[in-house]
């Protein structure tokens, strides 16, 4: 069995500014990640990220993974495992990690989950035909390897990542012929829907998807009008012929990982549904277990940043080897979390994180 | 110039994005010689050719496809090289690689 | 109306766009109408002409006497949404950001479009500039009637 002072679960901007942080203070950090290559979600975004100067706004999301990558890579204290996948966690600290067809055991002084989120689903006839992708995938295939999902797309939700991957579609050549949401409002920022208005791209309102049509993969769909109580309106049933559809529903945190310690976990729909319990350090109900990011509650990768950043600065605590600037750094941190959450777009994230204080519960 | 791509469904020219020039890869695919890029997944490989199912549902034998691009789904389980339930999303294009739809659960032969 | 279908009201549009007689010297017209956590565009200015303060939700504002029009701002709002406007004569002539391909052209003439996509006028290509710090955001020069000084968003290549 490997020793370890922190394993890192998860290289995506939460787990990389976590990473960074330790290794400056001394740490020593093994940094897994399932995928070919580090950055989460990060290297797949295209466009211009909003926040501060903090948060590397006006950097594009690929080029934020760059650095957030560059600094922790040559880092003397990290060592990084890519294709490698955490398939065991146990009470006593080990992680079991699948790599290179070999299974490997460490034992951690202390853990960080930033397993990030998996995209939430729709229900409705066909919908596993091929032809239909969730968001993420469809930008994987456009900006990681420069293959078209399909000629014409309809994509489903106007969150922010619905409407930012429907401007991506467009700037790929790919025709997007309306984005749908099932809401009375558009979900995201306004810009972003401003922008896609512009190209003549309608947002249909209070609409979903009845059911896909085709036979070995889609060739239309039928859209329907949804009433002031999510219904669908009969007689408003329309046919769309595309090849292509991009469901954009929402994210769900994959802290899954815990409930192998059986960390207590909360149902917190503010924050994407079942979310492990922490507390102001984001430490788990398991000790020297700690959790950051989206794996904690769906926001955005300005938020997963910095609370990356205070969970690596948490951590060296836990751990008493503080960063040389622990204070200073904590502080900034802290105030640039708090004010990505002081606008409209923060109150749901405030709420959910009010209910895991109190202790509201639907299940445990 | 535009370039000559492989595979129909390959971006043409991106406003943010280059993709350069890459080696051109020739695989096996249902017995047919087909090619892909270095970088490229077996299943991004196989979409950029306009195949669009890549294997079937068990008991309905339903046509499913590329879906989520991560390994979580299962949907894109293929044959590759006799080895059974190789997720193509995940997994690298390599040269002479044989491809097939595997139609159940999956042999190792 | 925004909420519902992402298009500003004329009401909001107009109190963006400082009175005509300004408009002799380029300015920008800051179309941020929602708190979200953001300032690029106050830090990227120059001249300290576009203001938000410590809460970075709060919208920008633009203090127009201070702003030359010098479009640092145009490629480094990440939500595309300011644009330069200037009067000359019978032309509003605007810098606005572009992120597609093929980019226009100087010299040639695409469609006009407003906030709803619907294509309006010709609209000139003056200029196109792209470099480095725009970081593939091209600030394209277009000039379009002034009737349409309001309702003019981007330009879209002619079908």
């Amino acid at each position: 069995m490997i020793q370890k002072e922190l394993i890192i679960i998860g290289g995506g901007p939460s787990g990389l500014c976590a990473a960074k942080m330790a290794a400056e203070a001394g740490v020593s950090v093994l940094l897994c990640d399932r995928s070919l290559k580090l950055g989460g979600q990060l290297i797949k975004q295209t466009h211009k990220f909003f926040g501060s100067k903090a948060q590397y706004a006006k950097t594009r999301g690929f080029d934020i993974a760059k650095i957030l990558i560059d600094d922790v890579i040559h880092h003397p204290m990290v060592e990084i495992m890519t294709e490698a996948t955490v398939v065991g966690l146990y009470p006593d600290k080990v992680v079991t990690v699948y790599h290179n067809d070999t299974y490997i055991k460490y034992q951690a002084q202390t853990i960080i989950v930033a397993t990030g989120a998996s995209e939430k689903f729709l229900a409705f006839e066909n919908n596993d035909l091929p032809g239909i992708y969730g968001a993420g995938a469809v930008q994987t295939l456009m900006n990681l390897y420069g293959v078209l999902p399909g000629q014409d797309i309809i994509m489903v939700g106007s969150g922010n990542i619905g409407l930012i991957v429907s401007y991506q579609l467009l700037q790929a050549g790919v025709n997007v012929k309306a984005i749908v949401e099932a809401a009375p409002t558009i979900g995201g920022y306004k810009v972003h829907a401003s922008k896609i208005r512009r190209l003549g791209i309608p947002i249909m309102t209070q609409t979903t998807i009845q059911k896909a049509i085709g036979k070995e993969h889609l060739e239309a769909v039928e859209l329907v009008s949804l009433d002031d109580k999510w219904q669908p309106i009969s007689g408003t049933e329309k046919t769309m012929p595309i090849d292509a559809l991009c469901i954009s529903v929402g994210l769900s945190p994959m802290h899954q990982l815990l409930s192998m310690v059986n960390a207590k976990t909360k149902f917190i729909p503010e924050l994407g549904g079942f979310v492990p319990v922490i507390d102001d350090h984001h430490q788990t109900t398991v000790e020297g277990i700690f959790a950051c990011g989206d794996a904690v509650g769906i926001e955005e990768a300005s938020s997963a940043m910095m609370e990356g950043y205070l969970t690596g600065l948490y951590v060296t605590k836990h751990l008493h080897k503080e960063h040389p600037e622990q204070q200073k750094l904590m502080e900034k941190y802290e105030y640039e979390l708090n004010m990505l959450r002081n606008g409209p777009f923060g109150v749901k994230t405030k709420i959910g994180l009010e209910k895991l204080r109190r202790g509201e519960t639907h299940a445990e | 110039m535009k370039r000559r791509q492989v595979g129909s469904m390959r971006v043409n020219e991106h406003p943010i994005l280059k993709f350069p020039e890459r080696e051109k890869i020739a695989f096996i695919f249902e017995g047919k010689k087909v090619y892909g890029y270095q970088g490229d997944t077996i299943a991004s490989a196989l979409h950029a050719l306009g195949v669009k199912t890549l294997s079937y549902s068990i008991k309905l034998h339903r046509p499913r496809g590329f879906y989520c691009a991560i390994g979580n789904c299962a949907s894109c389980n293929m044959i590759v090289n006799g080895k059974p339930n190789v997720r193509t999303c995940i997994t690298l294009l390599e040269p002479d690689m044989v491809v097939e739809r595997q139609m159940d659960k999956g042999a190792i032969k | 109306m925004l909420n519902k279908t992402g298009i500003p009201t004329q009401e909001q549009v107009l109190s963006r766009f400082p009175e005509q007689k300004a408009l002799i010297r380029p300015k920008a017209i800051l179309e941020c109408y929602e708190d979200i956590p953001c300032n690029p565009c106050s830090t990227s200015c120059p001249f300290n002409a576009i203001e938000i303060g410590d809460n970075i939700n709060k919208q920008p504002k633009l203090h127009v006497d201070l702003c030359t029009g010098c479009a640092v701002c145009v490629p480094s709002c990440p939500g595309l949404a300011i644009v330069i406007a200037q009067i000359k004569g019978d032309q509003a002539i605007f810098k606005i950001p572009y992120e597609f391909e093929p980019k226009p052209q100087k010299g040639e003439i695409w469609d006009g479009v407003n906030r709803s996509g619907e294509v309006i006028c010709d609209a000139h290509i003056e200029s196109v500039v792209i470099n480095q710090k725009q970081d593939h955001t091209a600030v394209v020069t277009a000039s379009v009637p002034l009737e349409f000084l309001h309702d003019f968003v981007t330009v879209r290549v002619k079908r």
